[in-house]
């Protein structure tokens, strides 16, 4: 393979003007407004634009509404993982010179869409899954940490989740763009109402109107931009099922496969990085994906996150941001974990900036724990 | 008392699964089974997910397995459901090796009486003239 590490750069990223509970606005208009913003933020134009990527949505129908006509274009669709995915993506296809300024956007109106996002019929979930009532990922999720309750204790692993949800919480209050403004006790995690037992309604990201944008250049191109660039190491890339029933294992993500390869594509090992961004979809997300990753063994996440470990002042600072728990989560969460990297690095975080951020590990997973895309980013 | 139509998804049968339903109209449980690597699997494919082979063909499944994993669902996830909560949702280990999804049924939905590694049977549930579910009990 060829050595794409720190050949391209991410110079811009922005979410949408105003996210959170946004009625008067469709998803695309949120796709819009991050792209403009992030292409501010790298001190960009539109015209500079000739790579297109996005999930969910095709890019035939972003590229219309946007107005850009792109040399190279890809509508990966995996899940939230995507647009990790898309960053790959965008680091090859700029070393094969097909395009040189890549714009990746995201935008749904999660919380007040008027069109719901269709289906494709022949889909098996729709055949063997749906009809007993496997919609929406809480549902699925809860059964997937149902199986790792069994294999590794009830009681701690409760521990764990509820660790996960109060110390997002806790970053969250130190974002002003977050949604959830309120501080969360163990107490109001243990209390809150069951979604899908064994989850709580604290287990469940939120959903959120929201759009989100991320620029990615040539390290050549990349010296004349605004702000100072954010290099690509490592990235890797995986799926390995798609409805939750033919998960292979209902206690381990492919970030197994992509967080080693994304490091060692880096040259970097887990002692070297200064942020874990994780997607959590759930809390039991990031459970499983730490282990994945390699920060530590199966069924060793419990004692991982112990002790509020991931929170504020912690030693493993942890989704920042506050995360899909308590910031952000539209529907397709993983553009968010890549904003939040590449501001930690530049030190723009403020109050809850991670003192010397020189490298973020972000890890994006998809659909029913289906997919996961693994970054690792560093600063100059 | 006149019944309320079934108001809840149902699958729309394709041609490798026609079978499948058929048989489950009859109230019976049928998988595809590959006769090169001598698996079966779960959901039906002419073709062996697992190697590949052609060489594949029906075979009928026991209805015996365990409960590898489910979850109790509080929150109904469309308003068709809502009657229905607190319902099980579970992923069943067939004696044949496939794993299924599935309903578990005739069970309190309490996690103190529902337990993984349990054993369990199938049932069925003739939902609508055209559709038959195969569900899960625990065996008996
Ligand atoms: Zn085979």
């Amino acid at each position: 393979m060829a050595d794409l590490s720190r050949t391209a750069a991410i110079v811009g990223v922005a979410e949408s003007d105003e996210i959170g509970t946004v009625p008067n606005k469709s998803s695309l208009q949120h796709h819009m407004e991050a792209a403009a913003n992030a292409l501010d933020d790298a001190g960009l134009s539109k015209s500079d634009v000739d790579g297109l990527f996005t999930a969910g949505y095709s890019t035939y129908m972003t590229g219309d509404y946007l107005g850009i006509k792109p040399r190279f274009t890809d509508s990966t669709t995996v899940g939230g993982s995507s647009f990790i995915i898309h960053i790959a993506h965008a680091v090859a296809a700029i070393n094969a010179g097909w395009c040189e300024v890549a714009l990746i956007t995201h935008g749904q109106a999660g919380r007040s869409s008027r069109a719901p996002v269709p289906q494709d019929p022949i889909m098996p979930t729709l055949q063997y899954e749906i009809p007993y009532g496997f919609i929406g990922q809480p549902i699925n999720y809860a059964m997937a940490a149902t199986r790792y309750m069994h294999q590794y204790g009830e009681e701690r692993t409760r521990q764990a989740l509820a660790e996960i949800a109060v110390s997002t919480r806790k970053w969250a209050l130190m974002n002003p763009k977050a949604a959830m403004k309120d501080p969360m006790t163990f107490d109001d995690y243990h209390n809150s109402r069951w979604i899908a037992w064994p989850f709580h309604l604290f287990d469940c990201c939120l959903v959120t109107d929201a759009g989100a944008a991320v620029v990615v250049t040539s390290a050549e191109r990349a010296r004349s931009t605004k702000k100072p660039p954010v290099w690509v190491l490592g990235a890797a890339e995986s799926h390995d099922h798609l409805g939750i029933s033919t998960m292979p294992d209902l206690t381990s993500t492919v970030s197994r496969h992509t967080g080693p390869a994304a490091l060692s594509m880096a040259g970097l090992t887990h002692g070297d990085i200064d942020l874990a961004m994780i997607y959590d979809s759930f809390t039991y997300t990031v459970l499983i994906t730490l282990e994945g990753l390699g920060f530590c063994g199966p069924g060793e996440g419990p004692d991982f996150v112990a002790g509020q470990r991931t929170a504020p002042g912690g030693d493993f600072p942890m989704n920042t941001s506050g995360g899909g728990l308590s910031y952000t989560h539209p529907g397709m969460y993983g553009i968010f974990l890549i904003i939040e990297a590449v501001r930690q690095l530049r030190g723009e975080c403020g109050e809850r900036q991670v003192p010397d951020c020189g490298i973020s590990l972000v890890n994006g997973t998809g659909g029913a724990l289906s997919s996961t895309g693994t970054v690792a980013l560093a600063r100059d | 008392m006149t019944q309320q139509p079934y108001s809840k998804p149902l699958p729309t049968p394709q041609p490798e699964s026609d079978f499948y339903w058929e048989k489950t109209k009859e109230h019976e449980l049928w998988l595809r089974s590959c006769n090169d690597c001598n698996q079966a699997y779960f959901y039906p494919r002419d073709i062996c997910p697992i190697c590949f082979s052609r060489d594949t063909t029906w075979v009928q499944a026991s209805g015996k397995g365990t409960l590898h994993t489910f979850a109790i669902v509080h929150r109904a996830p469309t308003p068709a459901f809502r009657d229905d909560a607190p319902f099980v949702v579970a992923i069943v280990d067939l004696e044949e090796g496939p794993r299924m999804p599935t309903n578990l049924v005739e069970v309190e939905p309490d996690p103190s009486a529902i337990h993984v590694g349990m054993p369990v049977e199938v049932v069925f549930e003739d939902v609508t003239e055209e559709i038959t579910l195969p569900k899960f009990k625990p065996a008996g």
